[in-house]
């Protein structure tokens, strides 16, 4: 398997099912000057530079998917998002519904997002709980070179609209990545990144690589983490998290985005609601905080996870279920 | 204004006008009743029909239309049953979208009305992508795609967004702005110039017409000339219908806001009114054919209405049903 970045494995990811389906167009700030090939290949009208203005962006890749075509808009960083809300939310998100299921909006809304450039809170905001609370939408953030590829397939196959999100930390980082044209990664299912038994560590996007390092620490002081990357936040592979969560019985979730009503909190919840008797500790929720992402790069590191926090909380919660466990025994 | 009447126009056209007009009126007015005895609120288009039944004259089968939550008269003038738009007013099964949309954001993409928005400029931003797949292969062979907005829409800033990229990709589209002086419960020339929307279009770089928006055949006329206009060079063009509201922004509004005088100015130019005058001083019509036309509209709209009451709510269970694919 060829090695690739992020970034090349989305270009490849566009440039495939750009040749599989002719309804499929790109659309944003700069896509025709900055993937001339796709132009040269497909054609100026299935690669389009768009006007400086994420609202007509996002609204023509609604009405167009609504139309017969399968519109993937580059809004460039997630900040910008606010701006095509409406179109996103209101339009591709709820007239499927309100029509009756009179029109479907096969389309994709890419964007960057997440620290690692310092470029600062207007340029950085991870938004994704935002839309995966907005019906109708399906957000998806990988981890790997290999999904950034199958899960933009996917998501340009889906007959839903899907916003992608690309955690900028992530962009230049290189895995191997399938060639096979039908490297797809349905939406919706979680991976095991690393098989473990003592505590489940649930991340998504950049935040799965801290843990799988706090996995590592973890192992060396005798601890088996179990650790799994969502990949896909709506829909939610409650399952896989269930799973492990019944073998384990303890739970830290980590997530780079701020906490309050995030995926964390879903997940917490999902553990509780449906795992309780499974659960042998309390569920630890490691988020970013309700602040402006910073562009200092010490703050910007100090807002994110690190793997130290992570393996803190998991040590504590097998110290912890140990004392629960003794309580209930003397109970 | 300019003079209406073209030489293609036969009498039985003129009167196939007032008909649809007369219907449009008379189902709002049968929906505000409705409204008074706890019937879900409803934006009418009373004072407006004639826009709605010029502009879609000028539009044929292979045409589509984007608008927003004025557009009873749209769909009406296009074909829709009353029955099944009472029924989704109503949030019935028969209804154009099952009761999911209530009166605000009917579509009907079998008519071609698609994509309803009841955001203000929604349908606007939504117009162009819709247009975008027409010049792409994906409409009927043709067609002009023909978006409905408000003086209100104007404001927003998605209006300039929308006409620039019509305009900058040459996209088939007819964009119909009713004028109808009043933004909710705002005047728009609290929130505009007089002839603010016609310039801000026109530096937009597309061709512009302003016309009386209360004379159907001045209206319908302008319209085959922007159609023709997009059909020949799939350019876009843009109307500014200038109308007014001539009831309460949302049903029921008792209009205590209004300048009396205005109202009563406007009234004395009910397009109705301005085409019924018009067909009775060319003998096209008498009061026995009039009364007739009215007898044949109330009994249809019994009809619908019946057939709207009679149609069974949605079953709880199909709550979610429509949300993905
Ligand atoms: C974005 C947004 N803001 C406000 C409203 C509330 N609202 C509904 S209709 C309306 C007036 C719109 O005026 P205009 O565009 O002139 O259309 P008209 O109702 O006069 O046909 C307003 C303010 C809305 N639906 N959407």
């Amino acid at each position: 398997m060829p090695r690739m970045t992020a970034e090349q494995a989305l270009h490849r990811a566009l440039r495939e099912e750009m040749h599989r389906d002719a309804r499929v167009l790109l659309m944003g700030e700069g896509v025709a000057t900055k993937r001339r090939d796709l132009v040269q290949d497909f054609g100026a009208a299935r690669v389009r530079n768009t006007p400086l203005a994420e609202a007509i962006i996002a609204g023509t890749a609604v009405g167009a998917a609504a139309s017969g075509l399968r519109p993937v808009i580059d809004l460039l960083f997630a900040p910008f998002l606010t701006y095509s809300m409406d179109a996103l939310v209101n339009s591709a998100g709820k007239l499927r519904h309100i029509s009756n299921g009179q029109f479907a909006f096969p389309m994709v809304a890419m964007s960057l997002t997440g620290s690692g450039w310092c470029v600062g809170a207007q340029h950085n905001h991870n938004l994704e709980a935002m839309f995966v609370h907005a019906p109708g939408l399906k957000v998806v953030m990988p981890s790997e070179a290999a999904d950034f590829k199958g899960l933009l397939k996917a998501a340009i196959r889906d007959e839903n609209p899907v916003l992608f999100f690309t955690d900028i930390g992530l962009l230049h980082r290189e895995g191997e990545v399938p060639e096979d044209a039908d490297h797809v990664v349905p939406l919706g299912e979680a991976a095991v990144r690393r098989p473990g038994g003592d505590v489940t560590l649930v991340s998504y996007a950049k935040t799965v690589a801290t843990c799988l390092q706090a996995a590592e620490q973890l192992q060396a002081r005798g601890v088996s983490a179990e650790v799994i990357d969502l990949r896909s936040l709506k829909p939610l592979d409650e399952a896989t998290v269930l799973r492990s969560l019944r073998k384990t019985g303890r739970l830290v979730v980590v997530h780079e985005a701020s906490g309050l009503c995030g995926i964390a909190a879903e997940i917490a919840a999902l553990a509780v609601t449906r795992a309780f008797d499974a659960l042998r500790a309390p569920v630890v929720r490691l988020t970013g905080p309700d602040a402006p992402a910073a562009s200092s790069w010490a703050l910007e590191q100090a807002a994110v996870p690190q793997p130290e926090a992570v393996v803190r909380a998991a040590l504590d919660l097998v110290g912890e279920g140990r004392e629960m466990r003794r309580n209930a025994a003397i109970a | 204004m300019s003079p209406s009447k073209t030489s293609s126009d036969s009498d039985q056209d003129g009167l196939r006008r007032l008909e649809t007009m007369m219907l449009i009126r008379a189902y709002e007015e049968r929906l505000a009743e409705l409204q008074r005895n706890g019937a879900p609120g409803t934006c009418t288009s009373v004072g407006q029909e004639a826009c709605a039944v010029g502009v879609i004259e000028a539009l044929d089968a292979r045409d589509r239309i984007v608008t927003n939550h004025r557009s009873a008269g749209h769909l009406l003038a296009r074909g829709a049953e009353p029955g099944r738009l009472y029924a989704e007013v109503l949030g019935r099964r028969d209804g154009y979208c099952g009761g999911r949309s209530g009166s605000l954001h009917i579509s009907a993409s079998a008519l071609g009305v698609v994509l309803t928005s009841t955001i203000v400029g929604g349908e606007l931003s939504m117009a162009p992508g819709v247009a975008l797949a027409q010049q792409m292969g994906h409409g009927e062979p043709g067609g002009v795609v023909a978006v409905f907005f408000g003086d209100g829409a104007a404001c927003e800033g998605i209006f300039h967004e929308a006409v620039n990229l019509a305009v900058q990709w040459e996209l088939p589209l007819l964009f119909v702005c009713e004028n109808n002086q009043w933004q909710a419960f705002v005047h728009r020339l609290e929130t505009m110039r007089d002839d603010a929307i016609a310039s801000w279009a026109r530096g937009h770089g597309l061709p512009v017409e302003r016309v009386d928006g209360n004379d159907v055949d001045a209206v319908r006329a302008a319209a085959v000339r922007a159609v023709t206009g997009i059909r020949a060079d799939g350019r876009p063009r843009f109307l500014e219908l200038v109308t007014y509201r001539l009831r309460g922004h949302v049903e029921p509004d008792d209009q205590s806001y209004v300048d009396a005088t205005e109202l009563a100015r406007w009234r004395e130019r009910d397009p109705i009114g301005v085409q019924t005058a018009r067909l009775v001083a060319e003998g096209v019509v008498d009061a026995a054919g009039l009364a007739a036309l009215k007898r044949r509209i109330d009994e249809r709209l019994d009809a619908a209405l019946a057939f709207a009451h009679a149609s069974p709510w949605p079953a709880s269970e199909t709550l979610t049903e429509h949300v993905y694919a």
